[in-house]
């Protein structure tokens, strides 16, 4: 599955281990919830990064204590139908101020990219090849947002408001 | 009427566009129609029995003259010469073709009007009372707040892909004429003691398989925190909603499941997280989406103009008036209310020549305004006392004039079998053999007010649970059957109707129906004792007997 990291076609530096895969000796590794969880003192002292893959019926406060060690969470869709991981990734970014990379895996098409970019995605490993290379061509779609997220875009509400006093300071 | 600016128009034909290219990427097959049908879903787009239906919104109902004749052309342009106007105020055309659908949004989008969120598992257009703005005696206008939760609902990143569909109601009157409390959400206006704007908040109703009635979760959030209190209940909702089971996923299960009592605790402690974030609303923000609310420039009128006096002695004209015609905020003026159910049609359809045509009669009698209702109804709410005559006269031309709102004929249904892929039964039909029935409008008159909803399968567009009579029908060994509940009604005093008793066949519904009817004139207690009312005092015993006895 491509993935997309910082708006361009990337290599995947993370091996993906399952829960009782060996662990290797060096590299950067992503590592599903439960085995980060139990064996996350292991894990975060050997060389390499460490990133955890977090399903979307977990509650993502037990996350929260290993913020800082992580290098990457990576949330599920394990249908583009199902919306939870949106939920956890604003939690993360807004709430947990997380600020590694976040990344979206499992049914990921070109037309979700602007929802989760604008939850706090960075990071996505998309499903077809043509929808990870229209990826900047999709990602700027929209240029009118209703919602204030944490991906810090002016909303409609507050561009109104910014015009009516430009406007005001001319007359 | 709120006009839309700039950045509105942007936002639409974004979406627009990026609709054209994903039919385009569906027609040659690079979506497939598990891929697609969501995202069609998301702009309105059903595949229905026989063609894609396309579901228009029309944010709490409110439509201006131009946005009305758009809905007409793409009525003659692009399907068979009519719509449907819906219990949710969205308008749906059933004979629509796939590759012309970005061009009807195009032309839609030109006059303000989008198909987002009408599906799918998102928050749906936000609806509310019809004559919002005009009513006497509502606490403000709740379209400003409607517009604020329009605004802020659409495509919202978070809340796109929920368990299940989501419906907000709001009013502003204590006679809810927006069904809240059968919502997702209900919002109802109020004022605290402090004289500041605020909601009451009710979460948890909803129609279909489960009927509940909504529950109050807050009975104070003040007009800034609104937002943020929405966010903090779908935020609740998303994560923790079932996504195991299609019927249960909804938020009244959720809510009915964790009990209102914890429920309302997760959301509180969500909310403490969120509320002075920057969903706070600064009343500058309002006051904004308050300016771009116009209202007509109303004429100092007499309360009694010499033309309504003149024209009271035609019967056929206050037959209409007594019926149709509702008192107005503003003195020397009235809420016209335009019946979609003449007899022997299928309840909500208009022409498009009928739509064209009330535009041009909006634009003559009520500034160019036009609102939809969720009895599936329309109206012009702003019309001097002294036009009535002459409007009447004109609607009466359009077939337009039927005298039966809130009457027996005045059937709310939803298109059932003939169109909808999911129905088990007929509905039109049983309405259209019911309007004949029910036909004389001095036996209509004479029972009064009475709702009839039919619904024709357990997912209740036709909110027949919420009917002074609803009628449900089912399909058992391969025969339509329809269930008959009394005692339901939609508005401040919301309840599901009761069982009468065993299912009765397609031929047998009228009959039936009759049977209730006459049950009732034989057991109220004065004449003005409505049908519901006289439910409520007797219970569905003495119907269930006339009912039953002969049968």
């Amino acid at each position: 599955m491509p993935l997309v990291n910082g708006g361009k076609i990337a290599d995947d530096r993370f091996v993906k281990l399952a829960v009782d895969t060996p662990l290797p000796d060096s590299g950067d590794i992503l590592v599903p919830a439960e085995r980060f969880i139990a064996e996350a003192d292991a894990l975060l002292k050997r060389a390499g990064k460490v990133g955890v893959i977090w399903p979307n019926n977990r509650d993502i406060d037990e996350l929260v204590p290993y913020l800082g060690k992580v290098a990457a969470v990576a949330l599920v869709f394990p249908t583009f139908r199902d919306g939870r991981a949106y939920s956890q990734a604003r939690l993360l970014r807004e709430r947990y101020n997380y600020r590694g990379e976040l990344r979206a895996t499992g049914q990921i098409l070109r037309d979700q990219f602007v929802f989760m970019l604008r939850a706090g995605f960075d990071s996505f490993e998309v499903k077809k090849q043509a929808d990870a290379e229209a990826f900047m061509q999709t990602a700027k779609r929209y240029s009118v947002f209703y919602q204030p997220t944490g991906d810090g875009r002016i909303t409609a509400l507050h561009r109104r408001m910014q015009l009516r006093h430009s406007e005001g300071v001319g007359t | 009427m709120y006009a839309y600016d700039e950045i509105d128009r942007t936002l639409v034909n974004e979406r627009v566009s990026e609709f054209r290219d994903q039919v385009k990427r569906r027609l040659s097959g690079e979506l497939t129609e598990d891929e697609f049908k969501i995202l069609r879903l998301q702009n309105g787009v059903y595949l229905q029995l026989h063609a894609y239906m396309f579901r228009v919104a029309i944010p709490y109902g409110t439509l201006a003259s131009n946005q009305l004749r758009a809905l007409a052309h793409v009525a003659r342009k692009y399907d068979r010469g009519f719509g449907h106007f819906t219990t949710r105020q969205n308008i749906q055309f059933n004979w629509i073709k796939l590759a012309e659908l970005p061009d009807a949004l195009e032309d839609l989008a030109k006059v303000g009007i989008h198909a987002m969120q009408t599906s799918g598992n998102n928050m749906r257009n936000v609806t509310s009372d019809q004559w919002a703005g005009v009513a006497p005696g509502e606490i403000e206008d709740p379209r400003i707040w409607s517009e604020l939760i329009r605004q802020h609902t659409t495509l919202h990143p978070e809340f796109s892909f929920l368990p299940r569909k989501f419906k907000i109601a709001i009013t502003a009157s204590d006679h809810d004429r927006a069904a809240i409390k059968i919502h997702d959400i209900g919002l109802k206006l109020i004022k605290n003691e402090k004289g500041e704007t605020g909601f009451e908040v009710l979460v948890g109703g909803g129609l279909g398989r489960t009927p509940f009635i909504g529950k109050t979760i807050k009975h104070f959030v003040h007009g800034r925190d609104i937002l943020s209190y929405i966010e903090a209940i779908l935020r609740v909702y998303n994560q923790y909603g079932r996504r195991d089971n299609i019927y249960k996923a909804r938020i009244k299960i959720l809510v009915h499941e964790l009990g209102i009592e914890k429920f309302s605790r997760e959301v509180e402690e969500e909310w403490q997280h969120i509320r002075n974030s920057s969903l706070q609303i600064d009343d500058e923000v309002i006051e904004d989406i308050r300016s771009r609310f116009t209202y007509p420039a109303y004429e100092k009128l007499p309360h009694m103009p010499d033309e309504l006096r003149q024209a009271a002695a035609d019967t056929d004209f206050e037959a209409w008036r007594k019926n149709s015609v509702a008192p107005h905020k503003v003195q020397g003026y009235s809420i016209v209310t335009i019946s979609l159910k003449p007899i022997g049609k299928p309840p909500g359809d208009a022409t498009a020549d009928q739509m064209d045509a009330l535009a041009d009669l909006a634009d003559e009698y009520s500034f160019g305004e036009i609102r939809v209702g969720h009895e599936q109804n329309l109206a012009l709410p702003h019309v001097a006392k002294r036009d009535l005559p002459a409007l009447w006269k004109a609607l009466d031309k359009l077939g337009l004039a039927t005298p039966n709102v809130n009457l027996i004929t005045d059937i709310i249904a939803c298109p059932g079998l003939d169109y909808c892929s999911l129905a088990n039964a007929r509905s039109i039909p049983i309405a259209q053999e019911l309007t004949r029935r029910f036909a004389n409008h001095e036996l209509a008159n004479l029972i009064g007010r009475l709702h009839i909803n039919i619904s024709g399968c357990i997912n209740a567009c036709g909110h027949h649970h919420v009917g002074h009579i609803g009628i449900l029908g089912v399909e058992k060994n391969g025969e339509e059957v329809y269930q008959i509940t009394i005692g339901g009604r939609a508005d401040e005093g919301a309840a599901l109707g009761n069982l009468i008793g065993p299912g009765v066949k397609f031929d047998e519904v009228a009959d039936v129906i009759e049977d209730v009817v006459e049950a009732y004139l034989a057991l109220r207690e004065r004449p003005d004792e409505l049908f519901i009312d006289t439910v409520k005092r007797l219970g569905v015993e003495p119907f269930k007997e006339r009912v039953y006895a002969t049968r």
